[in-house]
């Protein structure tokens, strides 16, 4: 194992895509993602990556090279953010409906309008119900080994899914950071070569994509649901592996001081390791609080999320992201119907913030708490509250 | 020959439905999309082909006496042959009749 080194987490992730020894990257920047692409074409230009690296004209277009590099067997990468994945979104829903393996990386970003370069989950919502299994990070750590993780688990013949991994914009993309890269030999132990079982061959002729009429079309999207929801098991394997290889484990939910706390709040993402500090602050107090960060996205922990909260009072879901006209955070309505037919369940309580870039500081998660405290108390907790918002 | 769709269950798809058996598009019955039938008038018939060659889906074919016939499995009853045909020998008649 090498020494940590000082790096940006977007050329951070270049490195790893080098070090998962990718065949073909095809991508488009876009802002809060253009680093990691940057750095990748200059690792294939200098030589050091030897991958084809195709630059498209689109999102849509670097999508839809990704999808004939995976089914020709290549081991395949690539990076959005915000209105790009927005762009590509048609031909996302095909790379997991043909089961083809790839990984994305996403810099998390508002969508527009108003026009906004920076974090939040809007884009992530998007493609949300998309079929990708989908990993959130908190730290460029995180995200490096979850993009070797992320190869694997896509490539793995017992799953054969696309896999995203989240970072927040700016917040985690632009961040410098101390991270260790493990050895190419370590890699290489833990990533074998990709063996997609049916790539594009002239001699064994097959047909991907085709149509389905009604009499087919349900089963399809049936053998989806059932393929997804099993890559559970395997992800929580590969992430067992990862960390008897490398030190460092992963779960689907995570918890931080949560075994005992009364009240818990659950985030998802990098402002999860500012809600740790906060949860300290609070601690040193002498209050009864955790966290519970949710690691794992798509497909959603129902049962671990059951389990991390069922001893709770309270539950403060803190989404970065609103589903206008809805039930406000997307995240708390995941996490709210999994607990609606628990005997035992905390009150839930919802708040949206941290959109378009804005920070939500450790005393904005101590305000957070201690709001969500009195709503429960007064039982007003059907409605979700925007954290921060000016009135 | 893997079953046919209407007897697939979930477990039988090969995975991300990728189809492994070449040609199996032939099981799909595309005449069920039908309105009008061509019939051919044999008398008329000269044995040309032109309506072989205009078909655009291909379903048309020589029978056993070598008169020019539409499979009716695939014909999607678009007319075409009968429009083209020099001698009139096909003539399009709604199915309930």
């Amino acid at each position: 194992m090498a020494d940590k080194v000082g790096i940006e987490v977007s050329v951070a992730i270049g490195d790893a895509v080098k070090l998962a020894r990718a065949d073909v990257v095809a991508a488009y920047p876009i802002t809060p993602q253009t680093h990691i692409v940057e750095h990748l074409a200059e690792l294939v230009a200098s030589g050091e990556l030897d991958a084809a690296y195709i630059p498209v004209e689109s999102e849509h277009s670097a999508m839809s090279a990704c999808l004939g590099a995976a089914a020709t067997g290549a081991r395949v990468f690539t990076a959005t953010a915000g209105q790009g994945l927005e762009l590509m979104h048609e031909v996302v829903y095909v790379a997991s409906s043909m089961q083809l393996p790839m990984v994305m990386t996403v810099a998390n970003r508002a969508l527009s309008a108003p026009l906004s370069v920076w974090g939040d989950h809007s884009d992530v919502m998007s493609v949300r119900d998309v079929g990708w299994i989908q990993i959130f990070t908190e730290n460029g750590q995180e995200v490096v080994d979850n993009v070797l993780c992320a190869f694997r688990i896509a490539e793995d013949r017992r799953v054969l899914l696309p896999v995203m991994v989240h970072l927040d914009g700016f917040h985690l993309s632009h961040m410098i950071e101390p991270i260790l890269f493990p050895e190419q030999a370590e890699v290489d132990r833990f990533l074998p070569p990709n063996q997609y079982p049916f790539p594009l061959d002239t001699a064994k002729p097959v047909t991907m994509g085709a149509f389905a009429p009604p009499v087919i079309y349900s089963e399809t999207k049936k053998a989806q649901e059932v393929n997804i929801r099993a890559s559970q098991e395997v992800i929580i394997e590969c992430w067992r592996e990862f960390g008897d290889a490398f030190g460092r484990y992963y779960s689907p939910v995570e918890g931080y001081h949560s075994e005992d706390a009364r009240v818990l709040l659950l985030t998802m993402g990098s402002f999860s390791e500012t809600a740790m500090t906060a949860i300290d602050r609070m601690r040193d107090d002498g209050k009864s609080v955790g966290l519970v960060r949710l690691r794992l996205w798509r497909p959603f922990p129902f049962e671990e999320i059951r389990r991390a909260v069922k001893e709770a009072e309270v539950l403060i879901v803190v989404d970065r992201a609103l589903s206008f006209g809805g039930p406000g955070g997307p995240v708390c309505s995941e996490v709210r119907s999994a607990l609606y037919g628990e005997a035992k369940r905390p009150k839930v309580v919802s708040f949206v913030g941290g959109l378009g870039g804005r920070d939500i500081s450790l005393d904005g998660f101590e305000a957070i708490v201690s709001r969500g405290m009195e709503i429960a108390e007064t039982g007003s907790e059907r409605e979700f509250e925007m954290f921060g918002v000016r009135e | 020959m893997t079953k046919p769709e209407n007897m697939m269950t979930w477990k039988d798809l090969e995975i991300g439905s990728i189809v492994t058996e070449p040609g199996n598009a032939s099981q799909y019955q595309t005449g069920a999309w039908r309105s009008q039938r061509p019939i051919h008038d044999f008398t008329k018939c000269i044995k040309c082909g032109l309506c072989y060659l205009f078909c655009p889906e291909g379903c048309i074919g020589q029978n056993a006496e070598g008169y020019f016939e539409a499979d009716l499995f695939y014909c999607k009853g678009c007319g075409i042959c009968a429009r083209e045909c020099w001698t009139r020998a096909i003539k399009m008649v709604e199915e309930e009749e």
